[in-house]
């Protein structure tokens, strides 16, 4: 198997699942089928399982450049996309329970929420955010944009940020786990200034610099 | 707090708690009546058989018609955070609380000061059903079948004096047997309290069980709090002291955040939480597509409670 071949038909796929199984364990839930069920609060339970799976896609999404940099694998951009598309997918689902099943499509009830609710808001906006990105994954949006696309990309940082922020204030008051994702974004936010200033220290001794990220178009197959 | 021997209930008179309930159940027998008679509540037939030990009625004034949650609902999904945060941390880190044997201690502005062991406590209250609804002031709702005796015959019982306004509930302190204390997510131990007018209510209730058994340990065995008007905070759980005072007591909620949580805890549709709304509410237990359902000020029982609060700025007081 060539390289290519290997992502193609190895890695992508077992990713693919892998990341359905959250997914699938609540759909299983929601059905009631092999003995699996959603608790008391089946609504409460589906939109927090698919908020806080999305946003740790979100993470593992941000934590693919880190990983390349320390390690040199630098293949695995090939599987960002991916990732990023979960997190798309968990998000959606988040804000269709809330939609469908927590606000039962009172539109004006919700409407309300996103403008007066904090921690709605925030999280609507990092939603309404990655539209955009999902809409640009493609390999033919991506060559269409050029350079442009990698600066519309970098709306991932902000989405991140605000993500996390709205879990954040939607807790009643046990913070730790919203503190320990902040921590993590923080870490994966920081490596990448980290990386840049160990460049420009490399730069100015004249040494070899890496460049941040490219998003590499896969080759045509 | 002062510890002296008690006033007015004489060691003598203790009874355990066995020989309380056979007298009672003999008491119920001759009326023909007693806890299957009453019928407790039936909607749930995978609950567990009520306990042939407690003699009680059901008081069909102070109970909705609404069908009861099931009793695994009610006992799998609770906010007890001495146990850990999540809705299911109670009922499984709940096995190390010792209910028995249980004393609570009475002190403040009372004659009959002292501590009592559960079975004393509570000797001579008329036990009762109640089916009331439960408001969380996450917005989630539950009607519970609970036992327990009206809190105003305990107070009688301890005599408050002139100068008790408010009395004042502390949950069990110690590590040990509620985990959770060791994490300072509240200050610890968890304290509540009641206007004095507001814990005489006929509404206000000592539970000591529900589904006609003895409290689950998830739901604040032995004895709890419970106020059907107020958010289910207000309803503090495994009770070892009591306290009349003159002056506002502090609760936990308030000083963990008072801009979010006040004193009185009222239910209230049209006063919102500063982060959500409390319009409406989601009744548990109804699967993934029950609507949610309007909040009714005082949870529905205006009629018994609206007089306490007259003329009083809720928006203020919340």
């Amino acid at each position: 198997m060539t390289r290519e071949q290997r992502y193609r038909y190895l890695y992508k796929p077992v990713v693919f699942a892998a990341s359905l199984v959250p997914a699938v364990l609540l759909l299983l839930g929601a059905f009631g089928v092999l003995g699996k069920d959603l608790g008391a609060d089946p609504v409460a339970r589906l939109l927090h399982s698919c908020g806080k799976t999305g946003l740790n896609f979100l993470l593992l999404t941000l934590l693919v450049t880190p990983v390349r940099r320390l390690t040199g694998w630098n293949d695995l951009v090939r599987l960002r996309r991916m990732l990023g598309l979960f997190a798309f997918f968990y998000l959606a689902a988040h804000f269709t329970v809330y939609l469908v099943l927590d606000r039962q499509l009172d539109y004006a009830n919700v409407l309300q929420d996103i403008t007066k609710r904090p921690y709605i808001t925030l999280g609507f906006a990092a939603l309404l955010l990655l539209i955009p990105l999902a809409v640009t994954s493609t390999n033919r949006m991506m060559r269409r944009l050029g350079r442009r696309w990698q600066r519309l990309h970098r709306l991932i940082y902000p989405i991140a940020i605000l993500g996390v922020w709205h879990y954040w204030w939607q807790v009643k008051k046990d913070i730790r786990q919203p503190l320990l994702y902040a921590g993590m974004l923080a870490v994966l936010l920081g490596s990448r200034l980290a990386f840049r200033a160990l460049n420009r220290a490399r730069a100015a001794r004249g040494g070899v610099t890496s460049t941040s990220a490219p998003a590499t178009v896969p080759e045509k197959t | 707090m002062k510890r002296k021997p008690p006033a007015s209930i004489l060691p003598s008179e203790i009874t355990p708690l066995d020989a309380f309930l056979n007298r009672r159940e003999l008491l119920a027998g001759a009326l023909a009546t007693g806890a299957l008679a009453a019928g407790p509540a039936q909607a749930d037939s995978a609950a567990p058989q009520p306990d042939p030990r407690f003699n009680f009625t059901r008081n069909a004034r102070y109970s909705t018609t609404e069908a009861p949650n099931r009793f695994e609902d009610i006992t799998s999904y609770n906010n007890f955070y001495e146990f850990g945060t999540n809705k299911d941390d109670p009922k499984i880190n709940a096995h190390t609380l010792r209910p028995r044997p249980w004393s609570v201690s009475v002190g403040g502005e009372c004659e009959v000061r002292g501590t009592f062991g559960f079975d004393d406590l509570i000797k001579g209250l008329a036990l009762e059903e109640r089916i009331y609804r439960f408001r969380c002031v996450e917005a989630w709702s539950m009607v519970i079948p609970w036992l327990g005796f009206q809190l105003s015959g305990l107070i009688e019982k301890l005599k408050p004096t002139s100068r008790a306004r408010y009395v004042q509930f502390v949950t069990l302190m110690d590590p040990k047997q509620m985990p959770g204390e060791n994490d300072p997510v509240l200050q610890w131990p968890y304290v509540e309290g009641l206007r004095m007018d507001e814990a005489m209510n006929p509404l206000a209730l000592i539970a000591i069980g529900l589904y006609g058994q003895a409290l689950p340990n998830q739901n604040g065995a032995p004895l709890r709090l419970v106020t059907p008007w107020k958010y289910g905070f207000k309803g503090i759980k495994s009770i070892v002291r009591i306290n009349f005072v003159s002056t506002q007591p502090s609760t936990s909620w308030a000083l963990a955040a008072p801009s979010e949580y006040g004193f009185y805890a009222n239910v209230n549709p049209e006063v919102d939480h500063p982060r959500w709304s409390q319009a409406t509410e989601r009744p548990i237990g109804r699967g993934l597509f029950a609507a949610r359902k309007p909040t009714l000020m005082f949870n529905g029982y205006q009629n018994e409670v609206a007089y306490l609060y007259k003329g009083m700025d809720l928006r203020r007081y919340f």
